[in-house]
This record gives structure tokens, C-alpha cells and sequence, in this order.
């Protein structure tokens, strides 16, 4: 079967004399892959990479003459993670977590990030606007502000992190549960979780709302994480998802403290099989020095004090928080473990492969480097095995993972990791190869018909590290693992059209903007000529 | 503005304010090259390949400044320096270096200055004099400042001032009056306890001397010079519910510190402000690892933030860009190909010391004027070239000379604030004809420096 | 000749960062930045008045600046004197392995210099910085 390429786009034929030939005869060929959630530019971002310089040292980059130099591990420099995505075969990343204020940081560090299209979520979830205007019952107001909001930090979907408790911990508080008030503002989470994803559905935004649990992190958070999904059940529309819980895996504990924890994923994965309008990314752990770095400022603080490690703070005034704190997964570790069976429970017991796709949050449960890694535990039970034998004892009896049989098929994981994140992101010329899509293709080497993957995982692993080509808008920039061509990707964003006048938005925002920021209201949007190469992507709203 | 000139400026600071009026004086106009030991006029283009020349020939090159300018020209700066396998460093390196080092170490538990703004009830400022070097900081962000959840406290101070005044108008009026002299009993608001009673924002300076920001402060501190690091300690220990052996530390009585730690463990949130009054004394980066300390542990007991004042423009931005590019923040070595940092080995006070620079760019900054004499030395015996709209006593040395726009002024770009949040600087004014942006110029001196590379490598 | 042993600070002022944006080389500049601040009952000892010159020697270097009474006060054998060309003949460049030299709480001794005269920038500069 032949592939066409033609103007970066994939054609449905050409003219093949003057076509230059790729033979990727026994090799599998994919989409490039799509990374829904990972955490590569902005200040929290930055604020780990610079209190990492240990991370560093043990791996460097020297420059050559098509590339710049820099440095790894687990918070790369921008150009490096670039070309690192890159020699994967992907093609497309999403950086998850900008602080409003600071969106103009995020944007300069994802036009440093060569060689992939990338698109930023802005964090939504604590910011004043929404908390009062929500409070108020000012849904269509709301939306309006939402949009603006969009459109002045060029994001690409509403992100919300522990809704209400980063707003809590700007007094060092936090919020109990979807329940639980927050402090001055008289609105729960529940109402802020249902706010937003009704805005969502008024503004018709390509993804679903993004959201990262309350309770993160804590022992029975996986009660929260159910009725985080059950408390939109009444909003979806059709069989369409309506709410996408990210790196579920830190949301899936059961138990009451860490002595009793356990895998809540049977439960969620029970409800997500019965249910349409969830879908899910796993933040699967990988035994390894990383580094921490989300925007939940009190769970962060209390990594801190369990690990005793150095801790970074940002809370950003109206808006939103972060947290930076590094951390080592130990095999031995009960919880560790345990942590390392959840997610790859999630991903083995959802039925529906739409419905759950490989991250690991990155860096926060491992380096993006590791996904060939986990495409060898999904889709070899032997490889699975191997590494079980090796962790904690108790965690190994206790988990449900040793007698899972299923394997991921290629199919699956091009679900997994390109087909499936592209459909939920709303990125219609992505994740597939039928004409008219970007030509952005992966070969791996790896002939399907010759290497059973279930036994071969080291070379499912070795293959999917190293792609024998990486085609990105029809041109090669990557070959065998090396970069042959270096190239900048777009920088994609929703333009929201409203319907009615959107001038009044913008003088509302003028006259309350002294009183919120500490910043003059013409210097706090991001012009679209600060983004090297602007791909607006428009909506037009219903409000 | 008038003909192109700046006459009058709104909400400027002092600082600021004198920035934009006097811009235009001492300023190079163009670019120049030293030829028999004499400093003369020459075209744009002739220093960009002098300037090449002398950067593509050097072995251990090192290119400084970079915080008085933009993030754009920096991100150049950081290329050339690659190309050049050089070593690129910011001011950081003798300003907030020893932070930044401390801050590897411990981490930094911060904000925005807007979260202060609308939150903050206890203010402190260690080591640092807002009022002189950053002089809108305390009505723009603090003590005087108006937030969601804090009213601003001048009344408070402004009734303060008036009550002593009046106070002193008083005795005076009293001693004229009985002709010998008054004494009163020694102030009860000498006392922490009293002074910082009040329920509403409070602010506390700590120095060597009674600045002028002292003046403004509920209570004032005197600590003896070098010893902030014991103060520091002294302080952690007390809020730990520890017990301190001796009577008083760092010249400050005991008791005073046991009152002083009650307000910062009983105030819903703090802040400490420090300044290079740490950095730079006996201990530089363990005296800012104890502050560090002292915050992090009092988020045990209430919210309490911390900052390092930030001063020189854009050196967050330089630090900021390099590290995101790099992985480090300042003293970056690209001699081997890849970034190295080994502050005390890369950066550009020991490698100066050490005399091992064989050429210097130096992009918007002075370090004859601020580096320690035996530093300078060092810097004008190699090939010096400095890019730079002002005058500077490092141009007087320089072998090539090039002026460029004022950023902010003459050109825009992005800088970043001392908490980090990036803001956009305007282009108010057309820059003279032949001062080109810092973007501009690093840009041809690079493309001129691949040229001659490329020759060289063609030639062998 | 009343000499003083005490602690030298250098520093940012307001005058300075001000002094700074009219040119190095102005005259501006030079009045705020080639002087130094005394405690007055220092400078009692020293028996010197307002605007008199005097010369601090640490192990590094000396440099002759204007005395300035200090309004800060008391802060008794403690001098600040402004960032600068002058501050810089006498500070410490060793950085113990931090890159930053030691600007602040060096050991110094102050004496009147009434015969000295207070270098200008371009005449520093010509005796300290001239090339080899």
C-alpha cells in the first residue's frame, strides 16, 4: 500500500516519477504521534529546570551543524526536547499547564521547541473571573470572559488543576473534596467543574475541558475522580466526550493512608467501560529520577514534606499556582509500585482504546523518553512480568495487574499515542493518514508480520525509540535517530467567535484589570506576532 | 513627546524618570574602532567584521552583560555564544548569583507580586532599601499598596509620621519654653509588640544602617554587619518552638526575636524581600540558603513567601532565557560544545581573576565602572568589544565600539519583572539613524562569524 | 594623623542609580559616586568636616573620596560608600568558589587626606586600567 505526499500534506496521489521514494517495506508506518499532555515550556517549566542543574550534568547535547547544543534529563532544554520528540516519530505536543499572566513566557519557550507543532492550555479553573462570575450564575457572561481569555493567552483548551483549591492555597489552604467551599468566594468545585464545561460546550471548543483532579495525590482520591466524572454525567450531548480527566493515575488511589493504599483503577475503569462522555490520559509512572511540576501549589507542598526534597512555590496573583518538586520512584517502594501498576491497570482494563491514551505527565511520573517503554508493557505480557518480579513484594501480591492477560495490538497504540489524542484534541487534520491530513508520519523499523511483539519487547522498545524516519508537514527531519533537518511547528490556537458584540467583554476587562493584576490591561494579552508561526484554529460561539 | 524627544513622564519612578530624560545625553552616536592606540569614527559595517574577527579568532571568549536588554537580543547572544564556544554571563554573576545557587539548593517558595498585593499583612525587607533602589515598590506592591483581601496602610504610617511629628514639635515648644531640656520616657512602641500590634499590614526592615525604607517601616532591626546568617538562624530556631541559649544574637536582644518570630508565625501572609545586603557580606549564598530555609519551614506554621529584589532591568529575563535554552541560568560555558556551569569556575569574576579570557563582548553593561579593579584589569588587556547606547567607562577602553537603541525606548522587546512575570516594552521614540537594535547587530556579528568560519574551513 | 579601623559597605543609593542615567563620565556622577558616608561621631574622631577627602586602604587597594556625613546614622566604624569605579579599587574580587566577589563587610581603615586629591573617572581609569 503506497502513501502520497505532496505540499506537507498527504495526497491521494502523485506524480511518481518525479516523487522522491521512501521503501518502507517491513516497517510500520503511523501518523506521527500527538502527545496530549506533557509539560515542556512556561515559568513552572523553567523554574524546574533551573532548580535541576544536577538533572543536567549527566545528560548533555553538544551543538552540530544542524542543531543546538543542550541538556536533559527529566526537564530538557527547549531545543532538545524538540529533537528528542522528534527522533520518537512525534510530530505534535501539548503543553498543558500556562499561568494567564505568564502565557507570553509559555509562547517564547514553545517557539524555542523546534521540530514539533505545539498548542498550550491555559489554567482556568481558580481564576477570579470565572470564580465570581460562576458564583453569580453568570454562565453566558462567563463564557464571554473565557473566550477572552482564550484568545489573549493564545490557548488551545480550559485547563483546570484541583478547581477552587489553588485560590484556597493562596492562603496556604486547600479544598477537601468537589464539595468543599472555597474560602471568600462561595462557590465548590462541583459548581466550577459544571461551570466550565458547560462554557465549554457554548464556545464549542475543538477539546473537552482538561482536568486534573482535587485530592490529587492522596489515598481514596479515586472516590473523587468518580464523582469528578459522575457531576458532568447530566451535561454530555450524544455520545461525545465531555470531560477529559488527566493522568488519571494519580487520581486512582484507594485506601485511607499510605499504609492502606491501593489501586483504585478497577472502579474507574468499570465506569469509564459503562460510560461515553469521559476520556482519560494514564501519568504512568517509570522507576526514575524525575522531576514533579504541576500547578496543584498544596499537593506539591506536601510532596515536599514527604520527600523531604527542595521545593519551588509560584502562585500567580487572580489566576492560578504551581509547585516543583524533584522525585525518585523506587521499585521497592509500596507506593511506588503500586502508583506503577495504576496505570497500567487503567489502560488494560478500559475496553475502548478512544477512550485512554500513554502520557506520563512529564515529567511528573517520568520522562517523555520512556514512552517506548511503556509500549512494551501495554503490548507484551511477558515484558510486564520482567518488571513485576522486581517490585516491591507487597505491592506485587496485592496488585491485579500479574493476571491481566490483554496486550495492546500496533493498532491500539497508534490509538494510544496518535489516532485517539489527535480525535479528542479536536485536531482534525492529525493522527491519521487519509488524504488531506498533515504529513506528519512515523516509520518505525519494525516489520509486523515477522516480530511478535508480545515476546519481542526489546525490540518493540529499540523501534519505537528510534524512528527510521520522521516526516513532518511532508519533509524528512529525522532519520535512524538523527536529526537530518531541523524545522519550526506551528503554534496552535482557538480563535472564538462570538456572536454578539465582544467589545463589551474587553471594556469590562479594562476597567476591573487594576484592580486584579498588577500588570496594565495593553500588556497582558499576547499579540499573534509574538508567535513565529501563528495557526489559528476559529470557532464561532454561541453566545 | 516633542520632535521626537521625550519631555515629561507619567508614572515613572525616579529611576525611571531619569532614564527617559537624560537618555539622549552621553550617548554614542557612532561606532568606533581603536587604530594606533586612538579610538576613531568608522562604519557600521567595518566594527560588525572587526567585531567577528576578533570573536571568530578567540579560544576562551566571554560575553557579558545582557540584562539591560531584550529577551529577543539575549536568545541571540545565546547562539553567538554556542557558534563562538564561548562563555556567556549575565550580571546575576554579582548581583543575585549566590540566590540563584541557594535556590538549586533549597528551593524558593514564591509569587507574583500582585498575590502580596492583595494578600500580604506582614512585610519584610532584609538587606535591601526598596526607597533607593526600587521606589515604587512599596505603594505599587506592598505596605502602601490597595488588595482584594489587604487595605493599604499609609493612613496608618501617615498618622505614625504626624504623631511624632507633632511629638517633636512639642518637646521643642516645651524646652524654648521652660528653657532646659526635656527628657521623655523611652518609647513603649520600641517594643515588636506594640509596633506590629495592629491588624493591618505591618512592614519590617532589617539592616546594617536606618535607610530611608526603615523610615517608612513599622519597626526597624539592626543587625551587625555579617551576621544576618545567625539572625536568620536565630529566627528559624525560635519558630520551631526552640529554645536559644544566649541572651542576644547579632546585637538584637532575645526577646525582641522571640516577639518578632510570634508576629511572623501569627500573620496570615508574609513576605521577605532580600537584597544583595545578603549576597554580598561574609557567607553570600549561606545567608540567602537561611532565609530560604526560615520561609520554607514557617509554611509549616502560616503562607509565607519570599523574593529576591531584583534590580538591573531585564537580569531575570537573561536568567530566564538562558535557562530555558541552556538549562542554567548564568556563567555558561560552551567551550566543549554543550552548556557547562560551575559557578566559581565559568563564571566571569573567576575567569577574568584566573586570566584565561582571551576577548570580551560586553552587551549593555559597565563592568569597568562596577567589576573589582584586579577583574578589569584583566578584561582591557584582551580584545575588548562593547555594544552599548550609553557612553560607558567600558567603551573608553573598548577596542571596537558599536551603539545601539535603547530597548524600552527606542526598540521593543520583552523583559521579565523580578517576580517573573514577562512584560512587553514599547517602542516610543525612532532611534537615531545608525543605532541599530541589539537584535540587529548580534545578528550580523553572527552571520559574519559563520562566514569566517565557514572560509577557514574551506582554506584547510 | 587620627586613623579609623572599621567595616565598609558598597551599595546602591537612590542619587547613584540616578547619577548613573546622566553618564558615567558627568560631573553628576562623579558627586554622588566618588564619595563616601561616615557616621558623625566618626567622623568627630577623624576630625574631618563635610566635603574633606579622605583615603580607605583595605588589603586590596585605597582609593581617596569625599567624606559625606551620614543622615543614616548611628552607625558607629561602618562606611557606605556608592557602586562604582572608586568602591571597586577596594573590594575583594576572590569569590570562594561562589563567582561573586565580596562587595560587602570588608575590613578597611579611613583617614583624612587633605593633601589628595579625589580622582575623576577618566584620571582613575589612565592610572589603574591602562593598558599593558
Amino acid at each position: 500500500m503506497d502513501l502520497c505526499v505532496k505540499d506537507g500534506k498527504i495526497v491521494e496521489k502523485v506524480n511518481e516519477k518525479k516523487a522522491k521514494i521512501i521503501d518502507a517495506s517491513g516497517m510500520i508506518v503511523m501518523p506521527g504521534g500527538v502527545d496530549i499532555h506533557s509539560h515542556i515550556a512556561g515559568s513552572e517549566v523553567n523554574a524546574g529546570r533551573l532548580l535541576r542543574p544536577e538533572d543536567h550534568f549527566k545528560d548533555v547535547e553538544a551543538k552540530t551543524p544542524l542543531t543546538r547544543s543542550g541538556v536533559g534529563y527529566s526537564v530538557p532544554s527547549t531545543f532538545t526536547t524538540g529533537y528528542r520528540y522528534a527522533r520518537m516519530g512525534y510530530t505534535t505536543v501539548m503543553n498543558p499547564a500556562m499561568p494567564p499572566l505568564e502565557a507570553r513566557h509559555t509562547h517564547e519557550e514553545l517557539d524555542d521547541t523546534p521540530m514539533v507543532d505545539k498548542a498550550t492550555y491555559p489554567l482556568l479553573g481558580d481564576w477570579w473571573f470565572v470564580l465570581e462570575y460562576l458564583r453569580d450564575g453568570m454562565i453566558e457572561e462567563c463564557a464571554r470572559h473565557v473566550a477572552w481569555m482564550i484568545g489573549a493567552t493564545k490557548g488551545y483548551a480550559i485547563k483546570l488543576v484541583n478547581p477552587g483549591g489553588l485560590e484556597a492555597w493562596g492562603f496556604g489552604r486547600n479544598v477537601r473534596n468537589i464539595d468543599d467551599p472555597v474560602p471568600y468566594f462561595n462557590i465548590t468545585p462541583r459548581e466550577i467543574i459544571r461551570g466550565l464545561c458547560i462554557v465549554n460546550q457554548i464556545l464549542r471548543m475543538p477539546h473537552t475541558i482538561h482536568v486534573h483532579t482535587n485530592n490529587l495525590g492522596k489515598p481514596g482520591n479515586y472516590l473523587t475522580a468518580l464523582e469528578t466524572m459522575k457531576c458532568v454525567e447530566n451535561l454530555r450531548k450524544g455520545d461525545r466526550p465531555i470531560i477529559h480527566i488527566t493522568h488519571c493515575q494519580f487520581s486512582a488511589f484507594k485506601g485511607s493512608d499510605w499504609r492502606t493504599m491501593g489501586s483504585g483503577a478497577e472502579e474507574i475503569a468499570k465506569y469509564v467501560n459503562g460510560h461515553s462522555h469521559v476520556t482519560l490520559d494514564m501519568g504512568q509512572v517509570v522507576f526514575t529520577d524525575t522531576t514533579t511540576m504541576t500547578a496543584d501549589g498544596p499537593f506539591q507542598y506536601i510532596l515536599h514534606q514527604l520527600s523531604g526534597n527542595k521545593w519551588v512555590n509560584h502562585d500567580v496573583e487572580t489566576e492560578t499556582s504551581s509547585g516543583i518538586v524533584p522525585f525518585r520512584y523506587r521499585r521497592k517502594s509500596y507506593v511506588h509500585a503500586t502508583q506503577w501498576t495504576i496505570g497500567l491497570e487503567l489502560a488494560l482494563l478500559i475496553e475502548d482504546p478512544w477512550k485512554i491514551f500513554l502520557t506520563t505527565d512529564h515529567p511528573n511520573a517520568a520522562p517523555f523518553t520512556t514512552y517506548p517503554k511503556i509500549v512494551s508493557w501495554l503490548m507484551s505480557r511477558k515484558a510486564r512480568e520482567k518488571a513485576i518480579g522486581k517490585i516491591s513484594r507487597r505491592a506485587r501480591r496485592k496488585s491485579l495487574l500479574p493476571s491481566i492477560e490483554r496486550e495492546y495490538s500496533f493498532y491500539e497504540i497508534a490509538i494510544a499515542t496518535r489516532a485517539g489524542t489527535a480525535k479528542c484534541l479536536g485536531l482534525r487534520q492529525k493522527g491519521h493518514l487519509g488524504a488531506g491530513a498533515d504529513a506528519d508520519i512515523a516509520i518505525y523499523n519494525l516489520n509486523p508480520k515477522q516480530v511478535d511483539p508480545s515476546k519481542k519487547y526489546m525490540a518493540v522498545r529499540k523501534a519505537f525509540g528510534k524512528s527510521a524516519y520522521t516526516i513532518k508537514d511532508g519533509e524528512i527531519v529525522a532519520k535512524d535517530g538523527e536529526i537530518v533537518k531541523s524545522v519550526d511547528g506551528r503554534t496552535f490556537w482557538v480563535n472564538v467567535k462570538l456572536s454578539s458584540a465582544s467589545d463589551e467583554v474587553a471594556s469590562d476587562m479594562k476597567r476591573k484589570f487594576r484592580e486584579y493584576w498588577t500588570v496594565e490591561y495593553e500588556n497582558y494579552p499576547v499579540p499573534e506576532g509574538y508567535l513565529t508561526r501563528s495557526a489559528p484554529i476559529s470557532v464561532k460561539a454561541e453566545v | 513627546m516633542k520632535n521626537n524627544v521625550i519631555t515629561s513622564l507619567k508614572n515613572a519612578c525616579a529611576v525611571g524618570e531619569a532614564k527617559f530624560l537624560n537618555y539622549s545625553n552621553h550617548r554614542r552616536l557612532k561606532p568606533l574602532i581603536r587604530k594606533n592606540g586612538e579610538l576613531v569614527e568608522a562604519s557600521l559595517d567595518e566594527a560588525i567584521r572587526k567585531s567577528a574577527e576578533i570573536l571568530a579568532a578567540a579560544s576562551y571568549p566571554i560575553l557579558y552583560g545582557w540584562s539591560c536588554t531584550s529577551c529577543e537580543a539575549i536568545r541571540v547572544g545565546l547562539e553567538l555564544a554556542e557558534e563562538i564556544g564561548g562563555v556567556i554571563d549575565n550580571t546575576s554573576t554579582i548581583c543575585h548569583g549566590p540566590s540563584v545557587l541557594s535556590i538549586q539548593d533549597i528551593g524558593i517558595a514564591s509569587c507574583t507580586l500582585g498575590q502580596l498585593r492583595h494578600r500580604a499583612d506582614l512585610i519584610i525587607y532584609w538587606g535591601s532599601n526598596p526607597w533607593s533602589a526600587h521606589p515604587r515598590h512599596i505603594d505599587r506592591y506592598t505596605a502602601f499598596s490597595k488588595g482584594r483581601f489587604q487595605p493599604s496602610a499609609w493612613r496608618g504610617y501617615l498618622s505614625r509620621l504626624s504623631a511624632t511629628l507633632a511629638k517633636k514639635r512639642l518637646l521643642r515648644a516645651a524646652s524654648l519654653i521652660l528653657r532646659r531640656k526635656i527628657s521623655v520616657p523611652p518609647e513603649v512602641n520600641e517594643s515588636p509588640f506594640y509596633a506590629l500590634a495592629r491588624k493591618e499590614r505591618k512592614m519590617i526592615v532589617v539592616d546594617v544602617r536606618r535607610t530611608r525604607s526603615a523610615e517608612l517601616a513599622d519597626y526597624f532591626l539592626r543587625v551587625e554587619p555579617n551576621k544576618d546568617y545567625e539572625l536568620l538562624q536565630a529566627l528559624r530556631m525560635l519558630i520551631r518552638d526552640e529554645e536559644l541559649d544566649v541572651d542576644e544574637v547579632a546585637g538584637v536582644p532575645v526577646d525582641v526575636l522571640e516577639e518578632i518570630a510570634d508576629v511572623m508565625i501569627g500573620c496570615e501572609l508574609g513576605v521577605l524581600f532580600f537584597g544583595v545586603g545578603l549576597t554580598m557580606s561574609q557567607g553570600k549564598l549561606r545567608n540567602v540558603d537561611a532565609a530560604l530555609s526560615l520561609v520554607r519551614d514557617l509554611n509549616q506554621r502560616t503562607k509565607f513567601l519570599i523574593m529576591p529584589m531584583r534590580g538591573h532591568f531585564n537580569v531575570t529575563g537573561a536568567d530566564t532565557v538562558f535557562t530555558w535554552q541552556t538549562g542554567f541560568p548564568y556563567a555558561v560555558d560552551f567551550s566543549h560544545g554543550y552548556p557547562r556551569y560551575n559557578p566559581g569556575e565559568t563564571s566571569v569574576m573567576d575567569i577574568l581573576c584566573r586570566g584565561e579570557a582571551d576577548a570580551g563582548l560586553i552587551v549593555a553593561s559597565d563592568p569597568v565602572a562596577h567589576f573589582p579593579r584586579e577583574a578589569v584589569q584583566n578584561l582591557v588587556n584582551n580584545p575588548l568589544i562593547v555594544i552599548d547606547p550609553h557612553v560607558s567607562a567600558t567603551s573608553l577602553m573598548a577596542d571596537v565600539v558599536i551603539p545601539s537603541a535603547f530597548v524600552g525606548i527606542e526598540t521593543e522587546g520583552t523583559a521579565y519583572r523580578m517576580d517573573h512575570v514577562p512584560l512587553p516594552l514599547k517602542k516610543v521614540v525612532e532611534p537615531p539613524k545608525g543605532c541599530q537594535p541589539d537584535t540587529v547587530i548580534l545578528q550580523r556579528i553572527l552571520r559574519q562569524v559563520r562566514k569566517l568560519k565557514r572560509q577557514e574551513g574551506e582554506g584547510n | 594623623m587620627p586613623k579609623l579601623k572599621v567595616s565598609l559597605l558598597t551599595g546602591r543609593t537612590l542619587s547613584q542609580g540616578q547619577g548613573k542615567e546622566y553618564g558615567k563620565l558627568s560631573e553628576e556622577y562623579w558627586k554622588r559616586v566618588a564619595v563616601c558616608e561616615i557616621d558623625p561621631e566618626d567622623m568627630k574622631h577623624l576630625e574631618i568636616k563635610e566635603g574633606q577627602n579622605v583615603k580607605l586602604t583595605t588589603s586590596f587597594g585605597s582609593a581617596v573620596v569625599r567624606a559625606v556625613k551620614s543622615a543614616r546614622g548611628p552607625h558607629p566604624r561602618v562606611v557606605f560608600i556608592p557602586y562604582g569605579p572608586w568602591a571597586n579599587l577596594l573590594v575583594n574580587p576572590r569569590t570562594h568558589g561562589t563567582g561573586m566577589p565580596s562587595f560587602k563587610g570588608l575590613s578597611a581603615e579611613i583617614e583624612p587626606a587633605p593633601g589628595e586629591k579625589v580622582l575623576s573617572l577618566e584620571d582613575l581609569m589612565k592610572k589603574h586600567y591602562e593598558r599593558e
